[in-house]
Parts: C-alpha cells; sequence; structure tokens
C-alpha cells in the first residue's frame, strides 16, 4: 500500500465517519416526521424549511442543558458509559462496504473504512461490546431503575446475539467467506437476465435466515417492539433515567448509529450490499455509448452503487421506524422465550436446511 | 515493536488492575481491558481469526455475564467479609508456590523460534485454520460440539415453563 | 344461569390457530395500517400561518357598535349588566352635553363601560338583552392572552368600534352602501 492509497483511504474512513453521524442526527429529525405521520401529524416543521435545522436546535439544546451526576454514583464510570456506547456503536462502521473500488490511474480507492477477510467478526465482536456501555453507564447511576435497564439490556443482547449469529452461520456456508466486500461480490451475476440480479441477492437464497436476523437486528439495537431496557411505563428511563445533557444525547445518538449500521450490514448480507438492477447495461451505456473513459465510466458506475447502497439504509432505517410506530412493546417473559425457544431452534434448523440444500447443489 | 511493547505494557498494568482493584466491577473491566490487548497481540501474529473470537466470546459474552452476576450481588467495600490471618497466609503461599512453577517450568524452554524464510504468514487466517481443524482434528472439534450443543438444549430445557407451573 | 334479556351472547377463547400464533401475518396488517396513515392527509392546522376557520354561530370579543353616523348606540340602560349571569358587566351612565350629538345617539349614554373577560363567560345574553342593538359579541375575534389580571378588564378605548365604514365590526346592524359612502365622505 503506498503512502498515496494510504491518504485515501484515510479520506474514505474520515468521510464514513461525518456520514454516519450525519445520517445519525437526521435520523433523530426523520423518526419525529415518521411518527408524525404515521399519527396523522406533520411532526416538527419550525426549525428552518420543512424542519430540516431541527437536529441543530436539538444538539444546541442539549450541549446547554445542565450536567448532572446523581449522587453515589461513580464518576469515571458515568462518564465511561456513554463514551463506550458511542465508540462501539461508531467502530462497526468501519468496515462496511459503502462501494466498490473506484479508479484514478493507478492508484484504486476502495469505498470502505479498512478491508478485512474478517469483517463479519468484527462487526459482530463489536456490536457484542455495545452492551458494555449501557451496562457501565446504567450501574454506575447508582439507580435501581436504570441497573435494572442495564442488566435487562445485557441479558437480552446476548440472548439474540446467539440466534444472530447463527443465521449469519447460514449466510457464511453460501458465501464461503467472511469478507463483507467479497460477500456482496458474490451477490451479482454478470451476463444474465439483468433486472433478475437482484435474485441473486441473498434474501432469496435466506428467506428464513432473513427473518432471524431481521428480528434479532430489532433487539439488539434495542428498538420497539424489543426496547426493554429503557422502557418507560416500569423502568422510568431505563439505564438513561439519570443521565441529561449530552451524555443522553451521546446515547440516544449511539442507538441511531447502531440503526444505521445494522441496516447496512442487513443490505451487505441480504440485499446484495452496493449491487442494483440493470447496472452492467449502465456500465455497457456509460463506456461504449456515453462516450467516457474507462475509468471515469467505471467510477460512476461505482458511485452509482454506492447511492444504492444508501437506498438500502434508508430504506432499512424507515422500516425500523415504521415498526416502531407500529408495534406494542413485548412483555420480557416474551421476549425470553421467543429468543430461546423460538428463534436459536429455527437457525438452528435454517443452517441444517441450508446444508441439504447446498450439497444437493440447489442453491450456491 | 513499539506496538508490541505498549500493547504488553497495558496488559500487564490492566492485569495488575484486576487483582488490585477493591471494587468488583472496576476488576471486571479490567479484565476486559486485558482481553482487548490480548486480542491486539494476537492481531500482531497476524490471527485475525482469533482475535475477533477472543473479543466476541470472552469481552463480548462471558465478560458481560460475569459483570451481570457481579452487578447483583451488589458488592463493594463495605460488604466484603474480613477474612482472618489464615486464609490470607494460605493465599500468600498457594499462590506464591504457582508462580514458583511456573517459573520453574519456564525456566528452561527454548522458543522455537521462526524461519523468516519458511514461515508462512497466513497460518493465522480463517481458511487456513479451518483446514486444520477440519481435516487434521476433526474427531476432537466435533467432540467439543456436541458437548456444547447438548448444553444449548439443557439450557433451553431448563428455560422452559413446565405445565401449570408460574413463576411471577 | 338464564340470561334475563336473551341477548348475551356467550363467549368461546378459541386456541389460536396457526397464522395467529406465527405473529406474522398480524405484524403485516398492523405495518399496512401505518403505512395508509403515513399517507393520508394530515389533521394538522399550522397555527400561525393557518387559522381554525370560526363557526358562524361563534361568540368571542365583544363590540360596541355605532350607529350609520358613526354615534354610539350605547344608552347604558343597564340591561345587559342586569342580563349578565358572570357579572362582568359595569357602567356608568351620564348625560350628553350640547354639541356632542354626533358622538351618541341617544340623549343618555355610558361615561364608562367596563367588561372584565376573566368573569365573561361568552354565552352572549347581554347581545340578547341589549334593545338599542349596541352591545355585540364578535364571530371572529377571542379575547387574547394578557399576562396581568386587569389587562382583562375591556374598557370603551377597546370596545367601540371605528367610525369608519371599512374596519367595523360584521357582526350586528350592518351599513348600507349609501350611508357607508356618506360617512365616508364626511370622514373626509
Amino acid at each position: 500500500m503506498t503512502f498515496e492509497t494510504l491518504g485515501w483511504q484515510g479520506l474514505v474512513i474520515l468521510v464514513v465517519f461525518g456520514l454516519s453521524l450525519l445520517i445519525a442526527t437526521y435520523c433523530t429529525y426523520a423518526e419525529r416526521v415518521i411518527a408524525a405521520f404515521m399519527q396523522d401529524r406533520v411532526g416538527p416543521d419550525r426549525a428552518g424549511p420543512y424542519g430540516l435545522a431541527q437536529p441543530l436546535a436539538d444538539a444546541v439544546k442539549m450541549f446547554t442543558k445542565e450536567e448532572f451526576f446523581p449522587g453515589g454514583a461513580s464518576k469515571t464510570l458515568f462518564t465511561l458509559g456513554p463514551c463506550l456506547a458511542m465508540t462501539t456503536a461508531l467502530m462497526s462502521s468501519a468496515v462496511i462496504p459503502f462501494g466498490n473500488a473506484m479508479k484514478f490511474g493507478d492508484t484504486s480507492v476502495h469505498l470502505q473504512g479498512i478491508e478485512v477477510n474478517v469483517g463479519m467478526l468484527y462487526i459482530f465482536g463489536v456490536v457484542s461490546l455495545g452492551v458494555y456501555g449501557v451496562m457501565i453507564g446504567g450501574w454506575a447511576s447508582n439507580n435501581k431503575f436504570s441497573l435494572l435497564g442495564a442488566i435487562r439490556a445485557a441479558s437480552q443482547n446476548i440472548s439474540y446475539e446467539l440466534a444472530m449469529g447463527l443465521a449469519l452461520i447460514a449466510v457464511l456456508m453460501i458465501s464461503g467467506t467472511l469478507s463483507l466486500r467479497e460477500i456482496t461480490l458474490q451477490q451479482t451475476n454478470p451476463g444474465a437476465w439483468h433486472f433478475g440480479d437482484i435474485f441473486a441477492w441473498n434474501v432469496f437464497k435466506q428467506p428464513i435466515g432473513f427473518i432471524i436476523f431481521l428480528v434479532c437486528a430489532f433487539a439488539e439495537t434495542n428498538r420497539t417492539p424489543f426496547d426493554l431496557p429503557e422502557c418507560e411505563t416500569e423502568l422510568v428511563g431505563g439505564y438513561h433515567t439519570e443521565y441529561s445533557s449530552m451524555k443522553l444525547g451521546l446515547y440516544l445518538f449511539s442507538e441511531y448509529i447502531n440503526i444505521l449500521v445494522v441496516t447496512a450490514v442487513m443490505s451487505v448480507l441480504y440485499f446484495g450490499g452496493f449491487n442494483y438492477p440493470f447496472q452492467y447495461e449502465f456500465l455497457d451505456f456509460l463506456s461504449n455509448k456515453a462516450g467516457l473513459s474507462a475509468d471515469w465510466a467505471h467510477n460512476i458506475f461505482v458511485l452509482m452503487g454506492v447511492v444504492a447502497m444508501f437506498m438500502k439504509i434508508f430504506m432499512g432505517i424507515f422500516f425500523f421506524m415504521w415498526v416502531r410506530w407500529t408495534l406494542p412493546r413485548f412483555r420480557y417473559d416474551q421476549l425470553m422465550r421467543l429468543g430461546w425457544t423460538i428463534l436459536i431452534p429455527l437457525a438452528i434448523f435454517n443452517i441444517l436446511l441450508t446444508g441439504g440444500l447446498i450439497t444437493t447443489g440447489i442453491i450456491k | 515493536m513499539s506496538l508490541f511493547l505498549f500493547l504488553t505494557f497495558v496488559a500487564l498494568l490492566s492485569a495488575l488492575g484486576v487483582v488490585l482493584a477493591k471494587n468488583p466491577v472496576h476488576s471486571v473491566l479490567f479484565l476486559i481491558l486485558t482481553f482487548f490487548t490480548l486480542s491486539g497481540h494476537y492481531l500482531l501474529l497476524n490471527a485475525q481469526f482469533l482475535a475477533a473470537v477472543n473479543i466476541i466470546v470472552y469481552a463480548g459474552a462471558i465478560m458481560v455475564l460475569f459483570l451481570f452476576v457481579i452487578m447483583f450481588l451488589n458488592l463493594n467495600e463495605a460488604t466484603e467479609p474480613k477474612k482472618p490471618l489464615l486464609a490470607k497466609v494460605a493465599a500468600t503461599i498457594a499462590g506464591g508456590s504457582l508462580l514458583l512453577i511456573m517459573v520453574a517450568a519456564m525456566r528452561n524452554v527454548a522458543p522455537a523460534g521462526y524461519d523468516a524464510a519458511t514461515f508462512n504468514s497466513q497460518v493465522g487466517m480463517v481458511d487456513k485454520l479451518g483446514l486444520v481443524l477440519f481435516q487434521q482434528y476433526q474427531l476432537p472439534f466435533e467432540l467439543a460440539s456436541i458437548l456444547l450443543l447438548a448444553a444449548m438444549v439443557g439450557s433451553v430445557m431448563l428455560g422452559k415453563r413446565e405445565t401449570g407451573e408460574r413463576n411471577f | 344461569m338464564q340470561s334475563l334479556s336473551n341477548r348475551a351472547k356467550i363467549l368461546e377463547k378459541k386456541p389460536m390457530t396457526l397464522a395467529e400464533r406465527a405473529y406474522l401475518p398480524a405484524i403485516f396488517q398492523g405495518l399496512s395500517i401505518t403505512l395508509r396513515h403515513f399517507f393520508t392527509k394530515k389533521a394538522t392546522i399550522r397555527y400561525p400561518e393557518e387559522t381554525r376557520p370560526f363557526s358562524p354561530v361563534f361568540r368571542g370579543l365583544h363590540v360596541l357598535k355605532r350607529d350609520e353616523q358613526g354615534r354610539e348606540r350605547c344608552t347604558a340602560c343597564g340591561l345587559c349588566a342586569v342580563a349578565c349571569p358572570a357579572e362582568a358587566i359595569t357602567m356608568v351612565a351620564g348625560e350628553r352635553k350640547k354639541g356632542e350629538q354626533n358622538l351618541y345617539r341617544e340623549e343618555k349614554y355610558a361615561v364608562s363601560y367596563e367588561i372584565n373577560m376573566l368573569r365573561c363567560i361568552f354565552c352572549g345574553l347581554c347581545e340578547e338583552a341589549c334593545p338599542k342593538a349596541a352591545v355585540y359579541l364578535q364571530a371572529d375575534k377571542m379575547a387574547p392572552p394578557r399576562f396581568e389580571r386587569d389587562e382583562f378588564i375591556y374598557g370603551k378605548d377597546r370596545l367601540v368600534e371605528p367610525v369608519s365604514p371599512d374596519t367595523r365590526s360584521k357582526r350586528g346592524i350592518q351599513l348600507t352602501a349609501e350611508q357607508a359612502d356618506k360617512l365616508r365622505t364626511q370622514l373626509a
């Protein structure tokens, strides 16, 4: 790796970092607008055109609020909690391939923070660490509701991580690699009927696995119907009861970044990542008919892939919010029963089924 | 090399922190940090799979359970029972003799070293590891997996509510 | 037990079917409902820009009307104060002096006329009691919020409608076109 590519890669990392913060910021706005629309209201529309400056106003509010430490709380851990939550949330977006490699003469730039060949394990590891922020924050608050919220978060995350991992194993059996980039590249079918390109997406090979992954994604990001760690009716505010000011902001933010990461992973694993229908016709059109140089044609083709990837991510985020404003919350024992006695056996069955189908050669 | 020294320094320091911290929650957090530095060492050895699995299994799952239990127990300096002098002396002697045995065992071990010409830097990668695991060590691997499956089925059975039983 | 009306319906708790137990169909049904609401017209009225239309029988802030020559109609008879169930109206009557014929319609007029908007229940009984068609509750104006209590006592300065025919209240006896023209030329 030359210095130049290293510089480009650094730029990509910065852009990914900034983008995930920006998207998380606007998720707070989108959440409120979507909630309002589904309840026949219009939502925030006062700050700026269509209320687009609302996140800014919220940030100013968060920053200027009083910072409060509850009595008897461990100050270090109380501060460490939201920091950890934010860090782990941001770390996971590093390995997600937002696009294919762009070419500038001899240098090729991967539109991905870091390319590791255990990308999926990396994501899985970082996601499993996400619960520490919640647990430490909840414990350090010296409040029984916070502690209960933290404990709920921990047991919920551990339970659903298992089913999620088992659902992912079925994807791995098809793809045969842990690298997210290669999994994406496999989900296309050059030379075939080109709208049929989408049938190369893993969601058509793994429908059961996809549903399991989706349910677990909701549980992992503590979203309704699995938002028991912050369930207001029972636990006041859950693990962030005692938090105020930007520390609370960081917790809320990390939730949205987690949603972003989970939807990005979902689109990479199941919806073909940066592949889009008619992409080869588009490339053919750019390089042969539009009269662009090979590099430029390729770059525009790749950028369209980035757009496609983000479309998929935004649709995923919309789905998360849509579900949140539709379904009521599960009861805690229902949640645990669903995780342990339904999803895990179903995921194991899915692995067996996938194995059977692969050995008989029906899917490859 | 400097990265190695830094990681080692942090690893030793946080390992000491595990033993010396008065608050058990702090101990657990130090232990997690230790696992992280160990994963860093694995990465330096180009064993990415091992590093990731170490974080997922130890830092991500087992330590969460540790923390879970410790939070429930609500241990702190005030509730810590006074240990008799005899127990302290016995613990010191036992620990000291373990150290002695370790030192004695390690004293004469010469690291095998590696030959830069024949060393395969890809040996820690997932696919290589998988090939070794599923060809050379298939039987132990399968036995371990059966053991884990049995444990999992057992836990599901324990979690199932029996007919007529109400827990709350 | 025999039901008395014979209309009691006996409910049977049936075990859930497989589709009901699988949750997913019900979830999709719920999702479709919320999606439908996502695209329906919103009920919100964005207040300062658009206002909710008043009902034609709405009773809002009071107005003391003037006649076609711009004279106050009120003769301070006190019937409105008597009719008021909340005792919100007080007035002081006075005799019209020479040269004030263009100000007051009758020989007796209200020197002061006060309505306490904190007491007023906007029932409209004063409007019905008035023999001179002088007091009306406007259909398009509410008593606005204030910071101080004494600001809610509305005197004649805020109750009597302007002389100009174009800015008069839309309630009560209206001017005909000729009367309005005449008044306009007088004012000019």
